[in-house]
């Protein structure tokens, strides 16, 4: 069963159909138990990185992916889902920044882009052994986001470029995330999808 | 590579149907939203706009089931306008699987909404969009409503850039004096949008031939709005999308997975 932790933050009903295009069960939560136990667990994000931390602590929701990387259980972060994995973000902060969940000890911070929010569809770079991107390396990919990650982390990564270079995803153990959204990526993301169910 | 330019179709949506003469061979029933919303992925299309003509609130209750039906059935971006005035109205698209909202009117009679839909939700979700046509201004192009009848008394190179600084996270640019004529988008005012405006411009009116929709994007637009060229079939998404792809224009060519 997949679980997607429910926080207040998007729209999840749209994402729950795209998972379950995969043919798994797929349920949308905010109960603890069940977001600790599922076999794979995503962490959507729509907003700003702080309001998303907000809403996140508020569900116990830090915890319960502190608690799941350290148990090595399956894990997808999606846009501000997967930026707030991250140390911390630089968003609407004059100087200091916002505390994330800290999986991976890097910034997230705004691109160097003449136009953002980045918007539309992008291709991405794979380095290392992906199984998310299998299949998929010629595929583009819809992204919605002004802020990012740029220092790799994790076994394997995808990259993208918008005036700058940036981590697009991020496989590391059982924690994987996409800074695009897989559930609006037409065919490319209902595959990606696939092959990340298919590691659970 | 880089960003690709986005092909979106514009559907006119009311009563929980697609309407406004519609035109497709292969559909058995051209008014189905989700039907409509499938073909259009299945052709290329990059996005889709539903644009709510509705005359009456009932008939708005039938959209929210109109975008909650395409949401959970085409998995790409969806954007909901027409008949916005408050965040609330905002939340319950969203709700209902819209990714993006667009206002117009709503925004020129109250500039604020955009800053209360933009601190809510994020700018990411908001789409400005702004019926323009040329006009004695200091710019020379001015704001209108009610489909391009009355000056709105807004310069739109000044509305650009207030609604930029108010939160808009993308300006749609609809030429008024274009719009219909399939005699090319209006490519000063694109020119001169881009210009002074850091956030993704989708353009839209006028567009008629392929030449056309290769011309907008150099004047600066990321993204191509067209409603009758495509329901008309005048031209297929793939096939504009191939032309710009022979011309050089990164396009979106996911292949089958």
């Amino acid at each position: 069963m997949i679980a997607i932790l429910d926080y207040g933050s998007g729209n999840l009903r749209s994402a729950q159909r795209a998972f379950e295009r995969s043919g798994a069960k797929v349920v949308v939560t905010s109960d603890r138990d069940v977001a600790l136990n599922a076999a794979g667990l995503v962490v959507p994000g729509v907003g700003a990185f702080a309001a998303c931390m907000r809403g996140l602590i508020k569900v116990g929701g830090d915890e319960i992916v502190r608690a799941r990387v350290a148990q090595q259980r399956p894990t997808l972060g999606i846009c501000v889902g997967m930026q707030i994995f991250f140390r911390d973000g630089d968003e609407h902060t004059n100087g200091e920044l916002h505390k994330g969940v800290g999986v991976w000890q890097e910034s997230v911070s705004k691109m160097k882009a003449p136009i953002l929010p980045h918007m539309g569809w992008n291709t991405v770079s794979i380095t290392g052994e992906s199984n998310l991107f299998n299949g998929l390396n010629d595929q583009s990919f819809y992204f919605v986001h002004s802020y990012a990650a740029k220092a790799p982390v994790g076994a394997a990564q995808a990259w993208t470029t918008h005036g700058e270079k940036f981590l697009s995803a991020v496989e590391d153990g059982a924690i994987c995330a996409t800074q695009f959204h897989p559930e609006k990526s037409g065919d490319a993301g209902l595959a990606l999808i696939k092959n990340w169910v298919a590691m659970l | 590579m880089a960003l690709s330019i986005r092909i979106i179709p514009c559907l006119d949506v009311t009563d929980g149907r697609v309407v406004k003469g519609v035109n497709f061979t292969d559909l058995v029933d051209a008014g189905d939203p989700v039907e409509m919303a499938s073909l259009y992925n299945a052709e290329g299309a990059d996005e889709l706009t539903f644009l709510d003509i509705s005359a009456s609130s009932s008939d708005r209750e039938m959209t929210l089931d109109v975008v909650r039906k395409t949401a959970e059935q085409v998995f790409i971006p969806l954007t909901v306008g027409g008949g916005i005035r408050t965040v609330e109205d905002v939340d319950r698209l969203l709700r209902a699987g819209a990714d993006k909202v667009s206002i117009n009117t709503s925004a020129i009679a109250r500039p604020e909404l955009i800053a209360e839909i933009a601190d809510r939700f994020g700018s990411q979700v908001l789409v400005i969009s702004i019926d323009a046509r040329r006009a004695r201004t200091e710019s020379g192009f001015e704001v209108t409503t009610h489909g391009g009848r009355q000056s709105a008394g807004l310069d739109a190179l000044a509305w650009v850039e207030k609604a930029c600084t108010l939160g808009a996270g993308e300006i749609l640019l609809n030429s008024m004096d274009a719009d219909g004529t399939r005699a090319g988008y209006d490519i000063g005012m694109i020119t001169a949008v881009r210009a002074i405006s850091k956030v993704p411009l989708i353009a839209s009116g006028g567009a008629g031939s392929l030449e056309d929709f290769a011309a907008a994007l150099d004047a600066g637009a990321d993204a191509l709005l067209a409603a009758s060229v495509f329901h008309f079939g005048v031209h297929r998404i793939s096939d504009v999308k191939k032309y710009l792809s022979a011309q050089g224009y990164s396009i979106r060519t996911n292949t089958a997975v």
